[in-house]
This record gives structure tokens, sequence and C-alpha cells, in this order.
């Protein structure tokens, strides 16, 4: 990562906080792996002039499992799992995206209620994901108050995750052509409840920080991302529109009947810290609100695809008593779900950004090559430009408001 | 002075030091158990003695509150190995955490907790030594502790402790000035012309028996407050040591014992800040805002309430109360506010606290002097 380029308002603030009546010696100095404001196993060798950045190198790779090339290894449900685990802070979407790609792919037409299922748990995600990252960026200004404040509401989220996939955290809902079971009763009653509840959350947080003096000056104006930079390196999600690019997939390439639902794409002007936050904040209670909106017309009818025979498995009961079933459980468990050979790339909005899979399939259970395209990994290429003329503390602030997962970087 | 006296002033001394490290224990069990309670958790509940915990309700009730948690967390700090990194300048090492504990406790020894009347009538202050110069006192010391913080970063010889001692040093003298300025109002209240001049605590507090400073110079107790939080390293002023982007700041590289004197160093810091704010602005052992309390009780036939051992009790309590409460306002304040970046922190300093302590110092002195001429 180039760090050619410097912004004119960081040279300017760089400029005048040195003067150059005496030689200064650069401290390089090194901010992780294991650093309680990287996030993970994110490292910057930084190069500080006093307490301000002059360079900034973050290193990647700590948390590099492979994952594209594993995904070479294994037939495409069998992959689902490994999507937990990109952003683990929004699993179900992972696997959401992940599954569309491949039936994509596989040309399946999802029913409404799996589509509405799909959309729900996207949008049950990104609240979680966002509760988590504003946060964590409270916590990164110096408020750690905000964090279990948000937190306690994630509680309650991973609950209702539970009762829906039976896991908490990685949860690995999705399966190519549906889900791994259906909505349990009353299901969508707590949920409805649960956002009831964290509405006044996110308004208490929001008078915890956004009017906040001190908040206020940690944030706004630091690390700011023009439009045309934001575009430059790739930003998407959150990190995008804070900078003024009103860019959704959910709004631009609609899926999963997202076209039918009435929300906005909250928009920032300046592109720093701060506008990250109120975008945040304020995509939350969009979420909230599509969250009703789905549920108020949740579908009846199957949750999966009945036509692909081989590609979604039977019900248990079917297999255990009907030969035809039992054949089909058989091929799609040991060669995996068959696809078409193809190629196909698919970009969903996650909590991150957009999340895309591209996969060149040459037909079989097993992709040939599989590529993910991370947003956390776009987020983190603005940093070396973003960082410099910050001071250290900035960079705690900057890193909050990015909102990156190493997981997802890292793949 | 005969040895009788001189041993009951070691053992008094003694027992003020023991009571000033139940305090910094217990502060560090109330920083838990308020950060439990303002972020909706439960904090410590399960720290118990054997025998304690056998007594019914009782025993279960202390054991819930958290009471033996300061004991075992003592007891942790002694028991684990203590790390010296081969890098590190020994002397100073080993210096900066005694350097870090030793003042504020010399610091207590001025500080005065109550007062009342003996059988004869004459008025007995509870202080070790009431010294003449008692704040300036107070000032000389608690400054001393900067150097902790800058021997501990510089003799850590790593970049993260020596990035907080250098925020430390630049924070601590920056904020001294604006809190020495915020206190000369009171001095030139009470030093009248021509009096003989005198900057003992119990003085000040004496000049509070009707009204607190607080009330009659707000601005002066704004400037001090913020300034205490400053000099105390409490967020949001918590520069050295901000553990989001400086790890631990100076205190990275200690561990054990070693960190825990800087540990209840900080506590000992508080404790000594939450008195002196109680005496200079709020009255110190006074009950009353704008009333004498022993005029009060005289009037109302509980005269035998302000003097002798009921008289002492009170006077006590109600110090001890307020800075049971000050120290309540630092942990409130800590666990609710974000932090400020550095460079904030010294433009604060410079260019807000020490003009507006300035113009504060100048409005009093000539309100003070429109006073004394005119009234």
């Amino acid at each position: 990562m180039a760090t050619d380029y410097t912004f004119p308002e960081n040279a300017a603030r760089a400029a005048s906080a040195e003067p150059a009546e005496f030689e200064t010696e650069k401290l390089s100095i090194s901010m992780g792996p294991s650093h309680p404001a990287t996030h993970g196993v994110l490292r910057l060798q930084l190069e500080l002039d006093g307490e301000t950045v002059v360079k900034c190198d973050p290193v990647i790779g700590y948390l590099h499992r492979g994952d594209e090339k594993i995904a070479e290894n294994m037939t495409y449900n069998q992959f689902v799992p490994y999507t937990d685990r990109l952003d683990y802070l929004a699993p179900l979407a992972n696997n959401v995206a992940y599954a569309l790609a491949v039936e994509r792919l596989a040309r399946l037409e999802l029913p409404p209620r799996c589509q509405a299922i799909r959309a729900l748990i996207c949008e049950m995600a990104r609240v979680s994901s966002h509760l988590l990252g504003v946060g964590v960026y409270g916590m990164d200004t110096g408020a750690m108050t905000i964090f279990l404040v948000t937190f306690t509401e994630r509680e309650k989220l991973y609950n209702l995750f539970e009762e829906l996939t039976g896991a908490r955290f990685t949860t690995s809902y999705t399966r190519i052509g549906g889900m791994s079971r259906d909505i349990p009763d009353g299901w969508l009653d707590r949920v409805l409840k649960f956002c009831e509840g964290v509405l006044p959350v996110i308004d208490e947080v929001d008078k915890l920080l956004t009017r906040n003096r001190i908040f206020l000056d940690r944030t706004e104006g630091v690390g700011v991302i023009p439009k045309d930079v934001a575009i430059a390196h790739g930003l998407t999600g959150a990190n995008l529109r804070a900078s003024g690019v009103a860019v959704d997939m959910r709004k631009d390439k609609p899926y999963l009947g997202y076209e039918q639902y009435d929300f906005d794409v909250p928009v920032g002007t300046k592109g720093d810290c701060y506008d990250r936050y109120l975008v945040r904040i304020e995509e939350m209670r969009q979420s909230v609100r599509l969250i009703r909106q789905i549920i108020a017309t949740f579908p009846g009818g199957a949750w999966y695809c009945e036509d692909a025979k081989r590609i979604f498995a039977p019900k248990k009961d079917k297999i255990l008593t009907s030969m035809e079933e039992l054949i089909q459980n058989f091929m799609i468990v040991t060669e995996g779900p068959q696809m078409p050979a193809g190629e196909v790339y698919f970009e969903a909005e996650n909590p991150k950004g957009v999340l895309g899979f591209f996969i060149h399939s040459k037909g079989g259970g097993v992709p040939y090559r599989l590529k993910i395209r991370s947003p956390s990994f776009s987020s983190l290429s603005v940093l070396p430009k973003v960082a410099v003329g910050a001071m250290v503390a900035d960079l705690a602030a900057i890193l909050g408001s990015l909102d990156f997962v190493m997981g997802e970087c890292d793949r | 002075m005969d040895w009788l006296d001189l041993l009951i002033r070691v053992a008094l001394g003694l027992v003020v030091i023991s009571v000033v490290m139940g305090v910094c224990m217990y502060s560090v069990l109330a920083e838990r158990k308020v950060s439990a309670w303002i972020q909706g958790r439960v904090g410590p509940n399960r720290t118990s003695l054997p025998i304690i915990a056998a007594i019914p309700v009782v025993g279960r009730f202390l054991t819930r509150l958290g009471i033996f948690q300061p004991l075992a967390d003592g007891g942790k700090f002694l028991f684990k190995e203590d790390v010296i990194p081969a890098h590190v300048n020994k002397i100073y090492f080993v210096l900066a955490p005694i350097i870090a504990f030793v003042p504020a406790l010399v610091t207590i020894s001025v500080v005065p907790f109550g007062q009342y009347f003996d059988a004869a009538g004459a008025v007995k202050t509870l202080i070790l030594a009431n010294v003449d110069v008692g704040l300036l006192f107070i000032f000389a010391f608690a400054s001393l502790g900067v150097y902790a913080l800058v021997l501990s970063g510089w003799a850590s010889n790593s970049k993260y402790p020596f990035l907080g001692g250098v925020r430390a040093s630049a924070q601590l003298v920056s904020y001294e000035l604006a809190m020495g300025l915020a206190v000369l109002p009171v001095f030139i209240w009470i030093n009248g012309p021509g009096a003989s001049g005198s900057l003992s605590l119990v003085r000040i507090v004496e000049a509070q028996h009707n009204w607190w400073f607080v009330l009659t110079q707000p601005l002066s107790a704004l400037v001090f407050v913020i300034a205490l939080f400053a000099e105390t390293n409490r967020l949001p002023f918590d520069m050295p040591e901000s553990e989001t982007d400086l790890v631990g700041g100076y205190h990275t590289e200690y561990s054990s014992f070693k960190f825990g004197f800087f540990f209840v160093g900080e506590y000992a810091n508080m404790t000594v800040g939450a008195c002196v704010i109680t005496l200079v602005f709020f009255g110190g052992w006074h009950p009353l805002p704008g009333f004498d309390w022993i005029e009060v009780a005289g009037m109302t036939g509980w005269a035998w309430l302000a003097t002798g051992i009921p008289g002492a009790l009170i006077a006590f309590a109600t110090f001890a109360a307020k800075v049971v409460f000050f120290l309540f306002f630092f942990i409130w304040v800590r666990w609710t506010v974000p932090r400020f970046r550095y460079d904030q922190v010294m433009s604060i300093g410079w260019r807000r606290l020490l003009p507006l302590a300035i113009a504060n110092l100048i409005v009093c002195a000539l309100g003070i002097a429109a006073i004394d001429r005119f009234l």
C-alpha cells in the first residue's frame, strides 16, 4: 500500500505543527498485532514525529487461513461454516451472501418465504454488527460504558439467533437452495419485541455520544475520506456512504426482494469519523424499520426450493421412508449440490460493506475457484492515506470508525 | 516534647496511614462496583472469607457487596511474579513506584479531618500536623508525583511507556498552574489586609463556617475540579495511561506489587484530591451551607451535638461523607465521558483553563478589594 498521497488539510496540519528550527528524529513504533485499538490482529508499523503519524503501514495476514483455497477442496454446502468466520460479527449475512452467489450460479428462484427469512436475518445481523461497531468505537474514544450498553442488546439478538439456528456465534444457517430449518413458532413476535427494546438503546447511545463535546472533538474532522478517494480505494458500505456516495446494493441491485420494502439510505457529507458514526446509528434505525416491514408482510409457503432436486437435500422423514429421497440425499451429501459450469459474481450489502463472491464452476459439487471480495480489506487500504498527519490517539478513533474485521480482511 | 507525646504521634500517624490505605483499597472496589452499576453489570460478588461466609444473612450480603475483594486483589499483587525486564534502568525502575506512592501518604498528614470543642471549650482539630503552609505543602508534595510517571516512562526503556511519560510530564505541569491560580482567590479572601497571613487548611475551613467557598467563588471551584481531574490522571484526562492508544502507558512494563503501587497510588492521590476539594471549597466539616452549624445547634437546643465527642463525630462524619461523594464523583465521570486527545488536553489547559483562572483571580481580587473598601 503506497503512501505517496497526502491530504491537503493533513499536509497543512503537519506543516503548521512542525517549526523547522531543530532536527527531530522519527520514532518508529509497532502498533499491534496485539493491541487494544486494532480490533483483532492488525499490526500498524508507525513512524511518529512526536505524537503525529508520519507514516502508517498496515501489516495484515495474521488471521490468514486460506479460505479461498479451502473452498476449492470441499462441496458448496461444506463451505457455509467457513463463511461464518469471515465477518464473524455478522455470520448470518455472510451465509446469505454466499448462498445467493451459488444459487445465482445454479439459476435457482427462491420462494418468497425463504427470501423473507434471509432478508430478516440479514437486517438482524446488520443491527448486531453495528451495535458492536458503535460500542467498540465508543470504547476506542474512551467511553467504556457505551460498549456495555450496546453489548447487552447484542446478547438479546444472540438469544434470538440461538433459538433460530442452534448457535449463538457461528450460525451456518443457510443451505444452497434454502435454509437449514424453518423459523420456530412465535419467533417473529420475539424479534418484534427486540425491535421495541433496541430503539430506546440506540437513542440512549445517541444521547451519550452524538452531542457530547469530547466525542465531537475526537471525531469531527478526523480521518476525513473525500468522495474520490473513497471510490478509488473501493470503500463500500457505511464507510463509502459517510463520504457522500449513496451506493447501497439493496437499492441499486435489489436482491431478496428488498425492492418491495421502504427504507432510506443515510449518506454523510464530510466523510470524517463522526459521519461514519452517524451513518451507522441511522442504519440501525433503518434496519429496525426494515425488520418490521418484513415481519408485517411475512409470506407463507415453502422455505426452500422444492424443484431443486439435485441441490437441496430432502426432508428427513422422507429420507427415512422413501428410496428416491434416500438416494437424492446420499448424492448431495457425498458429491455436493450439482452446479452447472459457468462463472458468477454476486455481491451483497453486508454490515461492513459489499461482500462479493466470485465463483468459477466447471460443473459438479465443488467450485473450481472461489474469490471473496471482502469490504474490510478495502476499508483498511485507505488507512495509510488517512492516518498521515493524525495523532496517535486519532488512530484509535479512525480504526474504530472504519469498523473492519480482520477475519474478513485476511480471509 | 516528651517520649509519650512522640509515641502517640507515631501511633496516630500509623492509624491515619492505615485508614487512608483502607480508603484506597475500597475506592478500587467502589470503582468496580460503581462502574458495574453504571454499565448494568454486577461487579465483584464472589470473593469471601471462610468464616464470614458461614454467617447466615450478613456473610452472604457482605460477599455480594464484594467487601473482601480488596483483600484478594492485594494478595494477588503480592504473590504475582515480579518481572523486571532486562532492558530497563533498574534503579529508576524500582524508584518510580515508590515515588508514585509516598507523596500521597505524606500529604495526608496536613489534612484536617474535623474539629470540636473539648470540655474546657478550647478548639481541637483532628489533624496530624497543623502546618501553617498546609495547602502549599500539599501542592509541593503532590507535584513530586509527576516524577513517578516520568521516571517509570523513561526507565522502562520501551516506546509506549516513553510516550506515556512524555504526556504525563507535559500534562501535569500544565494543569498545576491553573490549579494554583484557582485557590489564590480563596487565600486573598481569608487573609485580610493587615492580618497575619496563613495558608493553613484549618484556617480555610474555619473561614467557611457560614458560606462555603463554592457558593462565593464558583468559578474557582470549577477550575480547581477540572485541574484536579487532570492532576490525578482520571478520565477524561488520563493521557499518560490511555489504554486504547498507549496500551498501559507508563506502567506497561510493570507487574506484581510495583504495578500495585502505581495502582493504589492513583487512588491515594484521588483520595487526597477529594479531601482537598472538600476542605478548600466545600466547607470541610461544616454540615450546612449558608448556616453556622454551631449557632443553629445552639438555637434549637441541641448544643451538645456541636461539642465534645458528638461534635467531633458529626464533624468527622460530615467530612467523610463529602470525601466519599467526591470519590464517587470521580468514578462517575470516568465511566460516563469519552477521553480527550493529548493535544486537546494541552489546549484546554493552556488556552481555556489558564486564562479563565487568571480572569477569575482578577475579578475576585477586585471584588474583595471593593468589599474591603466599601462594606
